[in-house]
């Protein structure tokens, strides 16, 4: 070998090693998208809620099981006849400034919160006064009982309750905030932040995490590593070369056509048990063919959520059909008022079709192109309907201008639409209460704007019942109405676990970006 | 030379407007709505028309241009409507990646591409032109995403030698920065050096074709004094006008590459804008681009009389 080709080797052995791993103390990981919006509260960006849960704390947190258990609060009691709630915070909460958390932030925080998330908003239409009874202590009086308390102090679906100081939370609700300081287990880096390349957090030596061991969201939230790194990474090859190289350690969200590659590899672990989103089909209420539900009716059973899902996610191992507008998994499952719908019956939808006088309108059907967790679901939808005698227009698009176009209540000719697919986590579809495609408060409805006096009395009657066997019954009654008017078609529950590399441990499985109790052997 | 630069820089006046006047409306005029955007999905009708407010997306076109004409004269790019933070700080955040990555790329296709060019121009007709110029062709040819794929997974999955992805500055050491630009630097180069060096060697051929150079030859001259002090300088023109041209390219941002190899540069920013209707960050860099086109032709313009002396100033 020439003494040219020796010295090349050299620089590039002197240049592989510089630079190596710093340390193991760093987790890498790979989040779903880009953080941009810092605010928890003002967004209902899933990657600003993970970030929430990085830098916050909540008074409640649920498990694994899905129950609710206290998290900043040490104990709470609620008055016999459910109307006063009174909450006590645990010894040696801190923000990462070292002030102490106080029940003057907490309240300021839930004001804030409750003038934009649904739940909060409904939580506050019961209040009669919120007050602090000392620096630990607050009191919530209600108008008449909740029967959701629980259920919306911690809740887990965007956006959470998370608890900031009350400077901070003393920001008007329509005004994104700019200070991060919160209580969590780890500090945001601002200084170090790059929209686009890289977000960085370090442990939060203040913490103090509850004495239980981690379960989901709740338990102890104990840092392990000194620095989390978010690596913004788009391209969904890269993103697996970067995993395979070792130069990151988890993905949240692999691109389906990565598994099989991550299948071979002794050094990348997927997460273990599946945790299902909610895939969605919305008709647009307002304008026509859909503002028909005879057409409707047509339209789901012409669909098929089997088709659907393979076309889709394509690996069995990542979907299941459910007809259930709750999660299969969760308690409120149900198949009531689901019969004929989203088994593909072309020949049953075109009776249906004839017998609603269809005039051959055409359905615009919205098509994300640049979401391939998505991008399948319009494609399939297009031709069942099409073999079901709808004439269709596919219309493809990047999600924002569909994002944009989704709030347009004109007709398709006029940059409407008909048809809207997206999905929702099982935390946003767990109850009526929550479920953003039941509502059908017309003009104050999810985008699609149902309308149904009928629904809407059960949602209501559904947050204050008082057992789980009235709830159940409820959502079912819930369930079946909504399947009659049309609110929306479940196309099935799909997931995609995360991917990392065997010397992570400690990963707390599930939807969000749980990353205390990781660490890097 | 002085009232020709004016009268250049001068000429720019009215290129710039038409540019800034063209993408304040194409941007208006595209379907997406920045305030839906960035309200999230609980927002409310109100709280979308609070924040279009907010964002000045309320005023008449003719206001909303004005508005921002006058702050950009100013030397105020304006603030991002997503991001939240200036247009002149986020493209600044940017600009070193996409900087870094096109001199290293116009670096090495010019250290490739300029001799490979003058060989097959000397050996014209020859297989070895012909292998050179099938050569280039390919590199042209290949998707660039193709290209840079193959060479991560030979480079630094299979050898390990270089890093996957991602970009170091210059203030986090020496070697990660070196180490993370070559494989985008290559990948680049392979698509760039064909183009100089297709144009090198039709200019050299053209100019070894001319009586300066037979007299040169006659006088005895060695073969690479020939084309280092004759052929190459009179066909220096069209290279540098090539190397000005794919300078602008890429610094306009090069959003495969910075896509496939993980690079937050100008490219990538273009297009998160793009995806988020940030309308003053698109602005921004339409503008940044255009003013560097502008400025680079002209500085290729003014190298055309250092180049050829037979070229005078107008």
């Amino acid at each position: 070998m020439s003494d040219g080709r020796l010295w090349l080797l050299a620089a590039l052995a002197v240049a592989a090693g510089a630079g190596a791993d710093e340390g193991a103390k760093v987790l890498r990981v790979v989040p779903h998208s880009n953080l941009v919006i810092l605010d928890p509260v003002w967004t209902t960006a899933t990657i600003t809620q993970d970030h929430g849960f990085l830098i916050y704390d909540t008074l409640f947190a649920q498990d694994a099981r899905g129950a609710f258990r206290p998290q900043m609060v040490e104990r709470y009691e609620a008055s016999k006849d459910k109307k006063t709630w009174t909450f006590t915070l645990r010894d040696g909460l801190e923000f990462h400034d070292g002030k102490p958390v106080t029940s003057e932030d907490v309240i300021a925080s839930l004001r804030r919160w409750g003038q934009r998330d649904a739940l909060g908003t409904k939580l506050f239409s019961f209040v009669d006064a919120i007050e602090v009874v000392n620096a630990k202590t607050f009191r919530i009086k209600l108008k008449e009982p909740y029967g959701l308390m629980l259920e919306t102090l911690g809740k887990t679906a965007t956006s959470a309750p998370f608890i900031m100081p009350r400077r901070v939370a003393e920001t008007a609700a329509d005004k994104q905030i700019d200070d991060t300081t919160g209580s969590g287990p780890f500090i945001f880096k601002k200084d170090e932040w790059k929209p686009g390349e890289r977000v960085v957090y370090v442990k939060n030596p203040r913490y103090k995490p509850r004495a239980e061991p981690p379960n989901f969201l709740a338990g102890g939230k104990v840092a392990k590593v000194d620095r989390i790194e978010w690596v913004i990474i788009k391209d969904a090859q890269t993103m697996v070369n970067a995993l395979v190289a070792g130069e990151v350690d988890l993905i949240e969200a692999p691109a389906f056509e990565s598994y099989a590659s991550f299948k071979g590899n002794p050094d990348i672990l997927l997460e273990a048990a599946p945790v299902y989103r909610q895939a969605t089909l919305r008709f647009n209420h307002l304008q026509p063919p859909f503002n028909n539900p005879k057409i409707r009716h047509a339209a789901m059973v012409a669909l098929d959520q089997t088709a659907e899902l393979r076309a889709q996610v394509g690996l069995p191992e990542m979907f299941h059909t459910c007809f259930s507008v709750y999660p299969c998994a969760g308690p409120l499952a149900t198949t009531a008022g689901m019969d004929g719908i989203g088994r593909g019956d072309a020949k049953g939808a075109q009776a249906l079709l004839k017998e609603a006088g269809y005039d051959g309108t055409p359905v615009v059907i919205m098509q994300p192109t640049d979401l391939t967790i998505l991008s399948k679901f319009p494609v399939m939808a297009a031709q069942l309907l099409r073999q079901a005698g709808f004439t269709v227009d596919l219309q493809a698009m990047d999600w924002q201008t569909l994002v944009s176009r989704r709030a347009r209540k004109d007709p398709p000719s006029k940059g409407g639409w008909n048809i809207l697919i997206t999905y929702f986590t099982a935390f946003d579809v767990a109850d009526p209460a929550v479920h953003p495609l039941l509502g059908a408060a017309c003009e104050k409805a999810w985008f699609g704007w149902p309308c149904d006096a009928e629904v809407e009395r059960l949602r209501a009657a559904y947050v204050v019942a008082s057992t789980d066997e009235q709830r159940k019954s409820l959502a079912t009654q819930v369930q079946v109405r909504s399947m009659e008017v049309g609110t929306y078609l479940p196309l099935g529950e799909y997931w995609y676990p995360k991917a990392y590399r065997r010397n992570v441990v400690g990963l707390i499985e599930g939807y969000n970006l749980m990353l205390w109790n990781v660490e890097k052997q | 030379m002085l009232r020709y630069l004016l009268q250049r820089l001068l000429a720019t006046i009215p290129v710039l407007l038409v540019v800034a006047v063209s993408v304040f409306l194409l941007l208006r005029l595209t379907p997406g709505d920045p305030a839906a955007i960035i309200a999230g999905d609980n927002a409310s009708d109100e709280q979308i028309e609070r924040i279009r407010d907010g964002l000045g997306l309320e005023k008449p076109l003719a206001a909303q241009f004005v508005l921002w004409a006058g702050k950009v004269l100013r030397g105020d790019l304006g603030e991002s409507f997503f991001f939240k933070k200036t247009v002149a700080q986020l493209i600044g955040q940017r600009l070193q990646p996409t900087v870094a990555l096109s001199l290293c790329t116009l670096f090495l296709s010019v250290l490739v591409a300029v001799p490979l060019g003058v060989l097959a121009a000397l050996r014209h007709g020859s297989w070895l032109d012909r292998l050179l110029m099938g050569f280039a062709t390919l590199g042209f040819s290949i998707p660039v995403f193709v290209l840079g794929y193959l060479l991560m997974w030979l480079v630094s999955l299979k050898l390990g030698w270089l890093p996957v992805q991602g970009y170091r500055r210059l203030q986090e050491g020496f070697w990660p920065f070196v180490r993370h630009l070559v494989l985008p630097c290559v990948t680049l180069s392979v698509v760039y050096s064909p183009l100089i060096a297709r144009v090198t060697r039709a200019s050299v051929s053209e100019a070894l074709t001319e009586d300066y150079v037979r007299t040169a030859r006659a006088k005895g001259l060695p073969a690479w004094r020939v084309v280092l002090r004759h052929a190459l300088p009179n066909a220096a023109v069209p290279i540098v006008t090539i190397i000005g041209v794919g300078l602008g390219l890429l610094l306009g941002g090069v959003v495969v590459t910075e896509s496939v190899f993980s690079i937050p540069g100008l490219g990538r920013l273009t297009v998160e804008a793009v995806l988020a209707r940030d309308f003053p960050t698109i602005q921004g860099l339409i503008l940044l681009s255009s003013v560097t086109y502008v400025l680079l032709n002209l500085m290729v313009d003014l190298s055309y009389p250092l180049l050829d002396p037979r070229i005078r100033f107008k």
